[in-house]
């Protein structure tokens, strides 16, 4: 178990780096960051200055191991643009995209898993085969679309709710979050639904497949064959049998939710990482560009290593050393 | 008043091109303490009947006619509930294969407990308690420790004792074991006879054993009933059925099985099934493809293949430190010679390292220490692909499992066609098709076989192919990983003459795996027995029969299930 795990951070170092290491690359291949931060009228003698400060004159290797040392810490330099500390900028982003994103991942979760299951278990009833399709129409249409149709029924027709933005926020001090108001949660329903239907979608189908093929198993037979109740059987030994594969997907998943919210962000103008990541692009701000491409590969790497420890506490075959 | 009783029973399975009847006009009654064997070849319909009478037929399979009736009272036609609250409460059922029918995610006292409560009015700690005694009953030492662990943690034949346990565990007083022991060597099956022998003999239950095995049924069963395609061809006492049956089904069918007592020349066949009369036509070895320019290398030694103080190593723990690693010696310094064209046999139990000794001579493994010779060379000092291909061209593996050793999305004639194409063997693609068509009517399929997929085909037939493809290379030497353990007795038969008339007629050397015994003996020059990865003996085939050097040889010869009793 020590052993996995260690083998698993080693990896996870390895990944992190070879991220940097394309972050990194981005300052030296994607504009010059002189003549980006540099006005026009700045003298030839003055960008030298400017270049010796930044530290554009050492060698690749020291800046690569002064970017990866400030980095660890937090540091990922100034914006282009707005000039202020990155890290600023990402510290009051972050927490609109991560709870976007968990509250978006739980309704995946908390709807697709039941569904799911129903599907497999009631494989020929009406109900189960209009799931089946609805998680088809979920599957093939475009996040976007479905985010304007939304503010179009909602926002726009009914004025349930809001179309843009998140709404109050409270500030915790090192977080701000729109879960404690009315008015916050109110503007988070729209982008999370959004966010949550291909996820859904897929879970529907991930979960039936998986299932149906659980309840091929000799052992559900036997189940069957001693007289335990549907429910137990469905529930206790198919359900958990099933879960065992589809953790992987899900939590690559959950990461992609964080990584690509860009989308939902945009249409609803969420003031999140992707909306933020999305201006940066057009401004060719590569400080930010490269903080976000490190922030979410630490995210996927960090899920991946939980799902690798979730399944070591589902899976009794993993734990024990023969 | 019979304890069970099934009257008339027929099992349809509809679908669009028409209903396929699996059984009918079934008719049996069982008592208590009384053991029934239903004995068939496999799509006889023995396990639809014992799944018929627990209601658990795979859809879309129904029963349109017939009466199962328990202690009198019909139980065919019961609600659901009602069902359910009969299965494993009066009713119990034993899988075949115990490394699959335990779910792998909960321990054993939650599944025992489990089943315990739900039929029996106990508390938690009751139910513990009575599911300790039960493990205990069928044999699994401390109970009390076991009782937590996981399936995985558990042996193939401590597993199968689980199941037991499991099915016995609210007292049922009728048990269907559906193939109990197929899965299971002949040391641990022994020990699992016993077993359910002893339960029926102590509680008196009524127990039904279905099986393709007619040793299983000479060892432990009252009364037999033989199956044929869906129909009962005879049921009777066991003495009468293997001694003196009435039926020539019946009749072929025991002589069909490999007698562990005498060398014969072929294997009979079982002449009531039509497809046993697939004539071989013999080739001549002169002429044929098969011999041409086997451009063998001329070491003119007496031995093909010579294995030298093999070992293999599977990291079974693994650790950053070496001190903590933990290694599983599979194969441990085994040395063994294989003349010329002789069969050479090798033994053992699972587990005791037999397939792993011919993965490393075929190359699918590297081991870890040792030599393997092959006419003259040392196959572990070969460095380049080049070298390693000839001699690969020279060997050919048979693998036990007919289903999953040919690519099912490749035709059959692009299966033999593509160690030719590898080893550029013909010249053109037009000689290919006439190799693969020739070879393919050789094993008794005919060349039309070449356009159709696997799983067109029966496992036996699959074989064939299988067989075919390894003759692609124009092999001299040919290893056979329990090439028939997946088969009927009757297909068996063919594929073992087939095998037989091959090595005889292209001067074959083989290396025959089996944990058969009887098999082992109508088919080897020379056996080697292997326990826990180390050559226990190596004898001539008729003197380990006769009088076996080591007393393991001893005790697995004592283990055979005789026909008839003797």
């Amino acid at each position: 178990m020590l052993f996995f795990i260690g083998r698993r951070l080693y990896q996870a170092a390895l990944v992190m780096l070879t991220v940097a290491l394309v972050a990194f690359a981005m300052f030296q291949y994607v504009g010059d960051p002189v003549s980006n931060l540099a006005g026009q009228d700045t003298t030839v003698a003055d960008r030298e200055l400017l270049r010796e400060a930044l530290g554009l004159n050492d060698s690749v290797l020291e800046q690569f191991g002064r970017f990866i040392f400030n980095a660890v810490q937090g540091e990922f330099g100034q914006s282009y643009r707005m000039r202020v500390p990155v890290s600023d900028l990402i510290a009051e982003r972050f927490p609109a995209t991560l709870e976007l994103s968990l509250v978006s991942a739980l309704i995946a979760l908390i709807v697709g898993i039941p569904m799911g299951v129903y599907t497999a278990l009631r494989r020929n009833s009406w109900l189960a085969r209009s799931f089946m399709t609805l998680s088809l129409i979920g599957i093939s249409l475009p996040t976007f679309l479905i985010g304007i149709f939304l503010i179009l029924f909602f926002g726009v027709i009914l004025q349930w709710l809001p179309t843009f933005g998140r709404g109050q926020v409270v500030d915790l001090g090192w977080w701000t979050t729109g879960l404690l108001t009315a008015s916050g949660w109110k503007s988070m329903i729209m982008p999370a639904i959004t966010l949550a239907v291909f996820q859904m979608t897929l879970i529907v189908r991930l979960i039936r497949a998986e299932m149906l093929e659980v309840l091929r198993t000799d052992y559900i037979k036997f189940a069957r064959a001693r007289g335990l109740t549907e429910r137990s059987i469905s529930f206790s030994h198919a359900l958990k049998n099933t879960l065992v594969p589809v953790i992987t997907i899900i939590g690559l998943q959950i990461g992609s939710l964080i990584a690509f919210a860009i989308i939902t962000e945009s249409v609803f103008q969420w003031p999140g990482m992707g909306l933020l990541f999305i201006q940066a692009i057009g401004e060719v701000d590569i400080p930010i560009m490269s903080a976000y491409l490190l922030l979410i590969g630490f995210v996927f790497v960090l899920i991946n290593l939980i799902v690798d420890i979730l399944y070591f506490s589902i899976d009794p075959r993993l734990r024990v050393e023969r | 008043m019979a304890l069970l009783e099934v009257r008339d029973m027929q099992v349809e399975f509809p679908s669009r091109r028409g209903s396929v009847t699996a059984i009918r006009n079934v008719n049996f009654e069982l008592a208590s303490g009384e053991i029934l064997g239903i004995v068939g070849e496999s799509g006889a319909g023995k396990s639809t009947i014992a799944n018929a009478i627990l209601g658990l037929l795979e859809p879309p399979g129904i029963m349109p006619r017939g009466r199962v009736l328990l202690d009198g009272k019909p139980i065919e036609n019961l609600p659901i509930e009602k069902m359910r609250q009969i299965r494993g409460k009066r009713i119990g059922m034993i899988f075949q294969d115990p490394l699959t029918s335990l779910n792998p995610l909960q321990t054993i006292e939650q599944q025992l407990v489990e089943t315990i409560r739900i039929h029996l009015d106990l508390n938690e700690a009751d139910a513990r308690t009575r599911a300790i005694n039960m493990l205990e009953q069928v044999g699994i030492p401390e109970p009390e420790v076991r009782i937590r662990h996981y399936p995985h943690q558990f042996s193939g034949g401590m597993r199968q004792r689980v199941v037991i346990a499991l099915s016995l565990c609210a007292e049922p007083e009728v048990i269907l074991a559906d193939e109990p022991t197929t899965a299971l060597d002949v040391s641990i099956q022994a020990q699992i006879l016993d077993l359910m022998r002893r339960l029926v003999r102590e509680t008196g239950v009524g127990m039904i054993i279905i099986t393709h095995d007619m040793g299983v049924i000479s060892e432990t069963c009252d009364r037999v009933m033989v199956m044929y395609r869906g129909d009962v061809v005879e049921t009777g006492p066991t003495r009468k059925i293997l001694g003196n049956p009435d039926h020539p089904y019946t009749r072929s069918l025991i002589s069909a099985v490999p007698r562990p007592d005498k060398r014969m020349d072929r294997f009979p066949l079982v002449e009531y099934i039509e497809e046993a009369q697939i004539a071989h036509r013999p080739l001549d070895i002169r002429t044929h493809w098969l011999g041409q320019s086997r451009d063998f290398g001329a070491a003119n030694s007496e031995f093909l293949v010579s294995v030298r103080n093999l070992e293999m190593r599977f990291v079974t723990v693994r650790s950053l430190f070496r001190s903590k690693r933990r290694y599983l010696r599979a194969v441990d310094d085994v040395s063994f010679d294989i003349r010329k064209g002789e069969v050479f046999g090798l033994v053992g139990e699972s587990g005791s390292g037999k397939s792993t000794v011919a993965r490393m001579i075929c190359g699918i493994y590297r081991p870890f220490a040792g030599q393997m010779i092959f006419d003259g060379t040392d196959l572990t000092s070969l460095k380049s692909l080049r070298q390693v291909n000839r001699h690969r061209r020279q060997m050919q593996m048979i693998f036990q499992d007919p289903f999953s050793s040919l690519n099912g999305r490749m035709r059959v004639a692009d299966i033999v066609a593509e160690p030719i194409r590898f080893h550029r063997l013909a010249a053109s693609n037009d000689e290919v098709k006439s190799i693969v068509a020739d070879l393919l009517d050789h094993v008794g399929l005919g060349a039309a076989a070449g356009k159709k997929f696997p799983h067109e085909f029966s496992g036996g037939q699959r074989q064939r192919i299988s067989i075919a493809r390894a003759l692609a290379t124009r092999p001299r030497f040919l290893i056979c990983d329990e090439p028939t353990s997946a088969l009927d007795v009757s297909i068996q038969a063919q594929i073992l003459n087939l095998l037989k008339d091959l090595q005889e007629e292209l001067a074959l050397t083989m290396l025959f795996i089996s944990h058969d015994l009887p098999v082992i003996r109508q088919i080897c020059d020379r056996v080697a027995v292997m326990r826990d990865g180390k050559l226990v003996e190596i004898a001539d085939t008729e003197t380990l029969f006769e009088n076996p050097r080591t007393k393991y040889s001893k005790h697995l010869l004592d283990l055979m299930p005789r026909l008839g009793g003797t």
